[in-house]
């Protein structure tokens, strides 16, 4: 098996040089990923800041106060955006550390996917944990 | 493509980080990454603290327990800096983003200004949490 990308021969794509680069890079992926880091940082410092007033505020307190002030709208709301915009940050970090240091091509293509697995399933049990709360009906 | 011919001797390697006098901006790209790695380990304490919530008074006792006890706060105080310190750092980015900042005096105020930032910060908020509390 050849290690070169057929659709980086010239000889063998109808492409046009130019074409094949245009606003895509070497990862075929062009700055989405530079993008994505950036606007995830954005909107993570300002629910951040949501974030640690929610955690200082339930710090201490009994379950069914704790569960009332989750189960406000806009708390609910803050840790929901909170929580989609944190993992998907985390994920695009943790690839790149990744791809820094992990060079054996199994060895990283394991560590990336576990990474998307990792992302993922912090995501869903927050979400359901947040949704499941104000629901209502716990206390 | 033609393959690249590789001379067949040992060749020098490229020097890592060992090799250089550490500076203030090399140490805050290096927090920024062990920074990150830590708050992307922490968000299992984060799902573990909103399952239990969700899980019933018990499982929420023992995790509200263990956030009570020494290790819990100290936990909870280093994960405060360990996020304000990521954050300052990733504001940084955005100015180096915008072109400005990459002359050496401004680099190296902004490398300081993220971790005095950051401390201070941190110390602020344990302070008004315990105030208001």
């Amino acid at each position: 098996m050849s290690k070169v990308d057929p659709r980086q021969d010239a000889r063998l794509s109808i492409r046009t040089p130019r074409s094949r680069v245009k606003g895509l890079g070497a990862s075929g992926h062009g700055a989405d990923h530079f993008w994505m880091q950036r606007l995830t940082g954005a909107s993570n410092a300002l629910l951040m800041i949501a974030f640690v007033v929610i955690v200082a505020k339930m710090w201490g307190r009994p379950y069914p106060e704790a569960v009332a002030l989750v189960a406000q709208p806009i708390v609910a709301i803050l840790l929901v955006l909170a929580v989609v915009s944190v993992t998907i940050h985390m994920r695009l970090g943790m690839q790149v550390v990744i791809e820094d240091y992990v060079h054996d091509t199994g060895l990283k293509f394991a560590a990336l996917t576990a990474n998307t697995f990792y992302a993922v399933v912090v995501a869903a049990a927050c979400l359901y944990a947040i949704v499941r709360v104000g629901l209502g009906g716990l206390v | 493509m033609a393959p690249i011919a590789r001379p067949n001797v040992a060749q020098p390697l490229s020097p890592h980080l060992q090799i250089y006098r550490w500076t203030w901006t090399m140490a805050m790209s290096v927090f920024h990454r062990i920074t990150g790695t830590a708050l992307y380990g922490g968000t299992a304490l984060v799902a573990i603290w909103l399952v239990a919530l969700a899980s019933g008074p018990r499982a929420y006792g023992a995790v509200a327990w263990f956030f009570g006890s020494w290790i819990g706060l100290l936990i909870l105080f280093a994960y405060t800096w360990v996020l304000l310190h990521h954050m300052l750092g990733g504001l940084r980015h955005f100015v180096w983003d915008t072109g400005y900042g990459y002359d050496k005096p401004k680099r190296l105020g902004l490398a300081r200004a993220t971790l005095i930032g950051s401390v201070t910060l941190t110390l602020v908020i344990w302070l008004l949490a315990v105030v208001l509390r």
